[in-house]
């Protein structure tokens, strides 16, 4: 055993919790902040945790796998990817024609893009049913060609398209006004035709905000309620989303299903953020911003 | 936000005989992306907001004003009223010293704090219903302790100031974190020098500095407090003119097939949102600089 007995010429930095400041009040504001966290936030989560921990792997396995569960389910991502992935390639439309052209009223059509914002979802949602339903404005039209989209799951994915868009416009909206017009130009220089400098040099760089855009408007699909329960009918195994199903489940006193449906739900979320971080780490990397 | 950037890519003055412009599309596909654009808007986003309007009219001005002479209608929007009166302070205070702590400090596991106070944003409103469910009913993890003392919270004015806490929690902090990130801490500790108390420096040197962020993000807070409805349907046992927010009675009236009082209703919150969207709008175009760049809602 060698003990070394070099003398340490430089002490190791203390770890600190917190970096000295001048300023004031970090203890109380950062106790405030926690005390109210845990309050709000963690310990009703806790308790999820700990319901659905006490119904086991096994036992949130057999709630999944039940047909009207897993049809809730399914029709819940499903829906919510295809919505997600429609809201992301209009919302680049949206959002390339509000930074890129000038048209008269644009100021008017970029507030109208935070619509579904600051729309209570209720009223989202009686208002899609009335204009998409046989007898709605939009509704009849379609009825005319075939169409039913109120009641069936195209009126989940209507409604899920509604909540997702203002999410894909305004991730790639900031990154679209930053492209450096020089690039542009030097691509146009060097001979490459317009649609080659946008399929080689303005997009690329834009992806990564573009797939945050959709994994956001995605998440936020798999939750919705408000919006959704009008326009969607809510036949069982057809056009019933799985948040329903959680409602449903706590007026039967089923805590325990509404828990295990929860928790997958809260699962796949936490994926998906996870999916975002690494979106923009990767993006970090690659590119050098987020 | 994007202004000065976006003109600086403005289309080529559209003049017939202008060579095109190397940098952009060509008009008729200018033309053509712009139209698909707005009607796209017109149709998925302004037809609804229409339809809430002329629904609620629809049967004459009259009618529209004796929705709310329904004592129903009126405890709903009282309700509402207080619930956002104690979710909208609550979550201020909360989101100024959080952002206090996190903006102006450097401390070890800083980001995972942020994380957890977005963690709100990120659950479904169903499932932020129901946890408090979880915690509070008769079996559940604090239930038994109000029970015996008879305090009700579930299916009451305290589960559904709860529940909408929840889901407008991260609001004000998420706006205010990087807002006050970007202006440092030099300007209090200056004021700090010359002789400030901490608090004298929050109140001269802070607070002037966050104010248009602070009424942005309280303007955004108070609409989602207001219009919650997932959350709060979950926690609130829907009796009638007790504990039925304004969307809760727009539900109700609805599911009576009681459409032009529920589109009546529904129209208040509509105009909620309008107010919303038309300050949110001004705030933006003329204090941009003072609002935080790029905040995700």
């Amino acid at each position: 055993m060698t003990v070394s007995t070099k003398p340490r010429w430089r002490a190791k930095p203390r770890w600190r919790f917190r970096q000295p400041s001048v300023l004031p009040g970090f203890g109380i504001t950062f106790g405030y902040t926690i005390l109210c966290l845990s309050l709000v936030v963690l310990i009703p989560l806790g308790a999820l945790v700990v319901r659905s921990s006490r119904l086991g792997l096994s036992g949130i396995w057999e709630v999944a796998s039940d047909p009207r569960v897993a049809s809730a389910l399914k029709i819940s991502f499903g829906v919510s990817l295809l919505a997600a992935l429609t809201a992301s390639v209009f919302g680049f439309l949206v959002a390339w024609v509000l930074t890129r052209y000038r048209f008269p009223g644009r100021r008017i059509v970029d507030a109208v893009v935070d619509l579904p914002f600051a729309l209570p979802t209720a009223v989202a949602g009686i208002a899609l049913a009335q204009v998409y339903a046989p007898n709605g404005i939009v509704g009849a039209q379609l009825e005319k060609i075939g169409i039913k989209a109120a009641y069936t799951p195209l009126g989940i994915f209507i409604a899920m398209v509604f909540i997702g868009l203002p999410f894909a416009v305004r991730t790639v909206q900031p990154l679209i006004a930053e492209i450096d017009k020089e690039v542009e130009e030097a691509s146009a220089t060097l001979g490459a035709s317009r649609r080659a400098t946008l399929w080689k040099v303005v997009l690329p760089p834009l992806i990564p905000a573009v797939l945050t855009g959709f994994a956001l408007a995605f998440a936020r699909g798999v939750g919705e309620y408000g919006s959704i329960i009008f326009i969607a009918g809510n036949l069982p195994y057809v056009s019933e989303i799985a948040p329903l199903l959680i409602v449903i489940k706590l007026s039967e006193y089923d805590y325990a299903g509404a828990a295990a449906i929860a928790t997958i739900m809260l699962g796949i979320s936490f994926l998906t953020l996870l999916a975002i971080n690494l979106i923009q780490a990767w993006s970090r990397r690659r590119f050098g911003y987020v | 936000m994007s202004e000065t950037a976006a003109a600086t890519f403005a289309a080529a003055p559209a003049k017939p005989d202008t060579p095109r412009s190397a940098v952009t599309e060509g008009r008729a596909v200018r033309w053509t992306l712009t139209a698909i654009a707005i009607v796209f808007l017109a149709l998925f986003l302004v037809l609804p907001l229409a339809t809430v309007f002329v629904q609620a009219l629809s049967k004459g001005f009259e009618t529209y004003i004796a929705t709310f002479r329904e004592p129903d209608a009126l405890s709903a929007v009282r309700l509402t009223l207080i619930v956002a009166a104690i979710a909208v302070p609550f979550n201020l205070v909360f989101g100024i010293a959080a952002s206090w702590a996190i903006a102006k400090f450097e401390f070890a596991g800083k980001s995972l704090l942020v994380t957890l106070i977005d963690l709100p944003f990120s659950v479904s409103p169903v499932v932020s219903g129901l946890i408090y469910v979880l915690v509070f009913s008769a079996q559940g993890v604090f239930g038994a302790f109000f029970v015996q003392h008879g305090i009700q919270i579930l299916f009451a004015l305290p589960g559904i100031v709860l529940a909408t806490i929840f889901v407008t929690f991260p609001f004000v902090a998420r706006e205010l974190i990087p807002l006050m990130q970007e202006q440092g801490t030099a300007e209090e500790e200056a004021a700090l020098t010359l002789g400030a108390s901490g608090l004298w420096a929050f109140l001269t040197v802070t607070l002037p500095n966050i104010r248009w962020g602070l009424l942005y993000s309280v303007l955004l807070c108070n609409a989602r407090a207001m219009g919650e409805f997932g959350a709060v349907s979950v926690v609130s046992g829907h009796i009638r003119g007790l504990t039925n927010t304004i969307p809760l009675h727009v539900e109700i009236l609805y599911n009576e097939y009681n459409f032009v009082a529920a589109f009546a209703v529904a129209s208040l919150l509509a105009g909620l949102a309008l107010v919303t969207l038309l300050i949110k709008s001004i705030l933006e175009w003329r204090y941009a600089g003072e609002l935080a760049a790029g905040g995700r809602h």
